[in-house]
């Protein structure tokens, strides 16, 4: 098989935290690769030693077969990056923008023009392509950064958490672009701190936390890693979920979480569910809803980590799916305390 | 480890830019820091506005008190506003880089397979452009205003490339200012309060006769002062040999002084 990137214990540290700390990554070609993780995990970094940007302290990864720190400029001609913010010069236009990338790739100025205008097409920034960049919505200058690092045709393409802050549809619109581009045979290795998008989009999923990889599969081998399913109750009266938590904690030997009317709890055996039901029969609590169902990414999530995945307590697992855009704004000031962080180490 | 992917077949893979690329590298990114001009001619009057402002206070409301009129203070003055505002400019790059870092387009173009140094050079060519349209400026309106040359094209041309060359020599500094303040507002405030102080406590708007002895000996090591005396001496007639060489050998100083700290702050961003 061949690598598009192969990283051996790469480490990073920051005085005392160590950012990466003896990470292994392998992505195939023509991968799609979600990297997920809360913030502080070390995506962020990772995604900057693999992009040449940041050399690491120890370890050595190879992009394209190339060395990130011996052959930087190798690695800068094959690969695409999109940072967390968007990287555009505000005060060029969408046009000057894609065309100063070409110029610097040592495209003609006809072939810079030509490319720039097709990758506007492409994103749907043709109408804006001549008004300065400052003028564009927060989806328009994500779109034209990923635009920027696509104009050299990057075999491989870095993502560093492309849609935080986005609105659902504008999200909605990036995943399309993502799909297209792994579509169109180009490695992709893409961090989120969102499930659901790692869910949807990654071929493979690995899991960072503290600089380190805690778990590596596809999406459904790590719903399997825990063994467990989750068993869900939901009695007909709210006032018997006491009831059901003390007989669910009880047969399957662990407190279970209550939360909005519904039991649920980790299941490992599902020979005990029939005991459940028939004690609960016996107590004569109506459950009006009952089931067993594979354990979502979050749980896994929680299960490796021991913390919920980032956003996920107040806003359920579906990114800005909460009351208005009242969760990507949350997640925006929490970067931002991040960043900062970051920053000052 | 397993086999490695080789690039892909038809992409040529250069080991690094040669001196060719590294030039039309440097000239991209000095377009890129022009061409926003074309859209935003506000940027030019930024440019022009402080100019002309301190052009016009000055002679008109020092100029009578301090020279007894206008017109003589007017010439001996302008070479002084050039000195103050082509140090002023110089930090336009320190801004221009930092707002680049703060907005991620640093990185960006870190990423791209360029060569290392042309996001500095690019932006000082750019820059520095910017500091002969001031200069121009200066001498423009000032003419208008009763300033005379009274020295010829050479002098003319002599004053721009002792200015640009202290410029240069300044870009080292404002790189390094650049590269390490936390923000763009953070840099403007370093800006003023060194810049300001330094200025005034020169010859370039009086003569320093009336000064305290101690500030009259700050006042004549100031570089400013030199660079004053030798812009006169170029546009208006009379001695330059040594202020022009103590103002060179300032601007060699910054220059020897802050180039490696700014080139290790710029390696250390990598």
């Amino acid at each position: 098989m061949t690598y598009a990137i192969q990283a051996e214990g790469l480490a990073k540290r920051y005085g005392e935290t160590r950012a990466l700390d003896g990470v292994d990554l392998e992505v195939p070609r023509g991968r799609l690769l979600g990297v997920l993780g809360p913030n502080g995990a070390g995506k962020t970094t990772a995604v900057r030693v693999l992009a040449t940007l940041l050399r690491p302290d120890g370890g050595r990864a190879r992009v394209a077969g190339y060395d990130v720190v011996r052959q930087a400029h190798q690695v800068r001609s094959l690969i695409g990056l999109t940072g967390q913010y968007a990287a555009v010069d505000e005060t060029l236009t969408g046009v000057e923008n894609l065309v100063m990338i070409g110029r610097l790739l040592d495209m003609p100025r006809a072939e810079a023009r030509r490319r720039a205008a097709e990758l506007l097409a492409r994103f749907d920034l043709t109408d804006a392509g001549g008004r300065a960049a400052k003028t564009y919505s927060g989806g328009m200058r994500r779109r034209l950064d990923l635009a920027a690092s696509l104009v050299g045709r990057p075999q491989l393409l870095f993502l560093d958490e492309p849609t935080t802050g986005l609105d659902p549809r504008s999200r909605a619109d990036l995943w399309a672009v993502v799909r297209g581009l792994r579509d169109d045979g180009v490695t992709v290795l893409l961090t989120t701190q969102y499930l659901e998008e790692a869910d949807q989009l990654a071929d493979d999923i690995v899991v960072f936390d503290h600089g380190k990889v805690i778990a590596s599969g596809t999406s459904d081998e790590l719903k399997a890693t825990t063994g467990a399913q989750v068993l869900e109750v939901r009695p007909l009266r709210p006032s018997h979920l006491d009831v059901v938590a003390s007989v669910v904690g009880d047969v399957l030997g662990a407190a279970p979480e209550v939360a909005g009317g519904l039991v649920s709890g980790s299941v490992r055996d599902p020979a005990l569910v029939p005991s459940i039901v028939r004690r609960l029969d016996d107590l004569g609590v109506v459950a009006a809803e009952l089931s067993l169902r594979k354990s979502s990414l979050d749980e896994v999530f929680l299960a490796l980590t021991g913390h919920r995945a980032e956003g996920t307590e107040n806003a359920g697992d579906r990114p800005g799916d909460g009351p208005g855009s009242g969760a990507g704004a949350h997640d925006d000031t929490r970067n931002g305390t991040a960043r900062k962080k970051e920053v000052a180490l | 480890m397993t086999a490695i992917s080789p690039a892909a077949p038809g992409v040529t893979v250069s080991a690094r830019p040669g001196v060719a690329a590294t030039m039309r590298h440097t000239a991209t990114l000095a377009w890129r820091s022009l061409v926003q001009i074309k859209h935003n001619p506000m940027e030019l009057l930024d440019l022009s506005v402080q100019p002309i402002m301190f052009l016009l206070l000055f002679t008109y409301v020092f100029g009578g008190a301090i020279a007894g009129s206008t017109g003589d203070y007017l010439q001996f003055s302008l070479p002084g506003l050039v000195a103050q505002n082509m140090l002023f400019a110089s930090l336009t790059t320190a801004i221009g880089l930092n707002t680049d870092i703060t907005k991620g387009v640093f990185d960006r173009l870190r990423s791209l397979p360029i060569a290392r140094s042309a996001p500095l050079t690019g932006r000082i060519v750019a820059d520095t452009l910017k500091q002969a349209w001031a200069f121009a400026l200066f001498l423009g309106v000032g003419m208008v205003l009763g300033f005379r040359v009274h020295t010829g094209v050479f002098g003319v041309l002599g004053a721009l490339a002792l200015l640009l060359a202290f410029a240069l020599a300044m870009s080292w500094p404002a790189v390094l200012i650049g590269l390490t303040a936390e923000n763009q507002e953070k840099v403007q405030i370093l800006a003023f309060s060194l810049i300001m102080p330094i200025t005034f406590t020169s010859n370039a708007f009086v003569p320093t006769a009336t000064m305290p002895s101690w500030l009259q000996k700050w006042a004549e090591i100031n570089p400013v002062s030199h660079l004053a005396d030798a812009v006169r001496g170029l546009l208006s007639g009379g001695p330059i040999a040594s202020s022009a060489i103590v103002s060179l050998l300032w601007a060699a100083g910054l220059a020897v002084v802050f180039a490696p700290l700014s080139i290790r702050a710029f390696r250390n961003r990598t």
